[in-house]
């Protein structure tokens, strides 16, 4: 973050560490100017993102129902979230639905993304119809799987009875065991077009001697692709996952309008815990909690990603310049 | 030989992907034109058995017009409001010369790993208590500061490419800060700007969250969440529901019709830089 310089005219001989504290560097009231263009962005966003982070953190140590006056309660909001059973299933369920939801995704948005990043002309096709879902709507998307899927009249079931396919009659929507399994496979018809999209780009990145080479070598697709195709996409593989860990772990609206966390608590998110303590049961401080854990733990994931896999090097490259 | 083969393998799952993202679309398709009678009794894959185009009509009169105009409004607003915001303020961050505003960008890019569904109970709080609960201008605002972290993010990474010569070349003949942003930035930023709008606009069209936890009423209701109401309406009328959908679905698939590479590169791009 330290160096400015990159759009800066050349100035005459700078001194070592070219931090540039103001008024130094201030010529004709650019000082008032920078401020002219920060300073909306920044308001907006200080008001509606800032402000709100703060006052879920000070909203998770009060009790407050939304009308009165909220009161001070310490840490009894935090000890509630240990003892609450909803909430502990809760976060096992969120946990099921962020590995499934990374363990399905990757490995298929990988190879449709490779495959859409082809020259033949069918594949830039296939790759057009692959983003449609990308276009609708999740409340759309919910609405769609929820006839499809309807045990009586959906289309599933006719097929059922049309090609004697047994299996395919289920109550999809409503069953303990395979509720849960359901969603994720909608959330990944959902997301995988979006990744699909990134592997793609991610692929045509990457130089094509480096695919020569590899020929001339003799090596073989299998190992081209251990080799060349799966390092070089380190970047996107990053990118993608952090996309796909931190979206599923904050994942609410299929689950709101398809199950409303049910049958029973099979497919109650931590998201849809937060939004039913909070606006059904108007308890804001214990939402707070809930909101403040997600919150944390998105960033935690987020932030031990970047670390864990030397992101941060290239990120830090392209930031260092700003 | 084994090339063709795995060549083979891959053309067979890749068509498999096919039909499981064109299934479902054909399948909404079709319902939409059923009559309630016959989306009862007709085979759902086959198109045969008395087709309508009643449901249209339907959700029309429940109110379907409306939720579209107050998406468009919505839309609109979100997409002016960032990519102007955010231009101005990567070409202040870029050209600075005041640390505070080095600090301002640091603040913002810490806002890209904020979920929403972290922060949205004070969000509720603080727009009822400003009054603007059940607004049109409520959404606009959240929905706008909710995208600036990544708006910004991108045009500082685009204006930062920028080649200082040229900069140093209009100051030199006398040009202002000011001369600058609107002769240079601005119209090579043209292409970047459409990016922008793209992606924030898809987001904003689509987002449920908020509406849901902001808004209220039909008047202010925008389509994701006018859908969920026309499905309380027509519950069992499925055809008018999928209708409802695919009506919601069709300015974007205009769009994409229209801009196609425009569309596909701003999703992957942007992200994959």
């Amino acid at each position: 973050m330290t160096q400015g310089a990159r759009l800066q005219e050349p100035r005459a001989a700078a001194p070592p560490p070219p931090r540039r504290s103001g008024g130094r560097a201030g010529r004709r009231g650019t000082r008032l100017a920078d401020l002219t263009g920060v300073a909306p962005p920044m308001a907006l966003f200080g008001l509606f993102i800032i402000v709100p982070m703060i006052a879920a953190v000070v909203l998770s140590f009060v009790r407050w129902n939304g009308l009165g006056t909220p009161h001070w309660a310490g840490g009894a909001n935090w000890a509630e979230f240990f003892r609450d059973p909803v909430a502990r299933t809760s976060v096992i369920v969120t946990a099921k639905v962020v590995v499934l939801s990374y363990v399905v995704q990757t490995p298929i948005s990988l190879a449709l993304g490779l495959f859409t990043a082809g020259r033949q002309r069918y594949r830039s096709v296939y790759a057009t119809i692959y983003v449609l879902p990308l276009l609708l709507s999740t409340a759309g998307i919910a609405l769609m799987w929820e006839s499809l899927l309807d045990p009586s009249f959906g289309a599933l079931s006719s097929l059922a009875k049309s090609w004697h396919l047994g299996f395919l009659q289920q109550n999809w929507l409503g069953s303990p065991s395979l509720t849960l399994y359901v969603v994720v496979a909608i959330i990944a018809w959902q997301f995988i077009p979006f990744h699909t999209l990134l592997y793609a780009v991610g692929r045509r990145q990457i130089p094509a001697v480096l695919y020569e080479a590899a020929t001339l070598d003799g090596a073989s697709p299998l190992r081209t692709f251990w080799r060349i195709t799966l390092p070089q996409l380190r970047y996107t593989i990053v990118t993608s996952g952090i996309l796909m860990i931190v979206g599923s772990l904050t994942y609410f609206d299929i689950v709101y309008i398809m199950t409303d966390g049910g049958p029973g608590y099979t497919t109650r998110v931590l998201s849809l815990d937060m939004y039913n303590v909070a606006f059904l049961q108007d308890q804001y401080g214990y939402a707070s909690v809930l909101a403040v854990i997600l919150g944390v733990v998105g960033i935690a994931v987020a932030v031990g990603l970047v670390r864990f896999t030397g992101f941060a090097s290239m990120a830090s490259q392209q930031e260092g310049a700003a | 030989m084994r090339l063709r083969a795995g060549r083979m393998i891959a053309f067979v799952l890749a068509t498999a992907w096919l039909v499981i993202v064109i299934a479902p679309l054909y399948y909404m398709i079709l319902a939409s034109f059923r009559t309630q009678g016959t989306y009862l009794t007709a085979n759902p894959w086959v198109p045969s058995g008395g087709l309508s185009a009643r449901s249209y009509s339907t959700v029309f009169h429940a109110g379907l017009g409306r939720y579209l105009v107050n998406s468009v409004l919505l839309t609109a607003a979100c997409i002016v409001l960032t990519v102007t915001l955010s231009l101005a303020a990567a070409f202040r961050i870029v050209r600075r010369t005041s640390r505070a505003v080095g600090v301002a960008f640091v603040t913002m890019l810490f806002g890209l790993a904020i979920p929403v569904q972290a922060i949205i109970v004070p969000i509720y709080v603080l727009i009822y208590k400003m009054h603007l609960y059940d607004t049109l201008l409520a959404l606009i605002l959240t929905l706008s500061a909710a995208a600036i972290p990544v708006s910004v993010l991108i045009m500082v990474s685009f204006v930062r490419d920028i080649p200082r010569e040229m900069i140093g070349a209009m100051l030199v003949d006398g040009g202002s800060e000011w001369t600058v942003f609107r002769r240079l930035v601005w119209p090579l930023s043209r292409p970047v700007l459409a990016t922008l709008a793209i992606y924030n606009g898809l987001n904003v069209w689509n987002n449920f969250l908020l509406p849901l936890v902001l808004t209220q009423s039909g008047s202010v209701a925008v389509l994701p969440l006018g859908l969920t109401k026309l499905e309380g309406l027509y519950s069992i009328n499925v055809p008018a529901v999928m209708a409802g959908v695919l009506l919601s679905v069709l300015p974007l698939l205009i769009l994409f019709v229209l801009m196609r590479r425009q569309v596909m590169n701003s999703l992957g791009g942007l992200v994959a830089r």
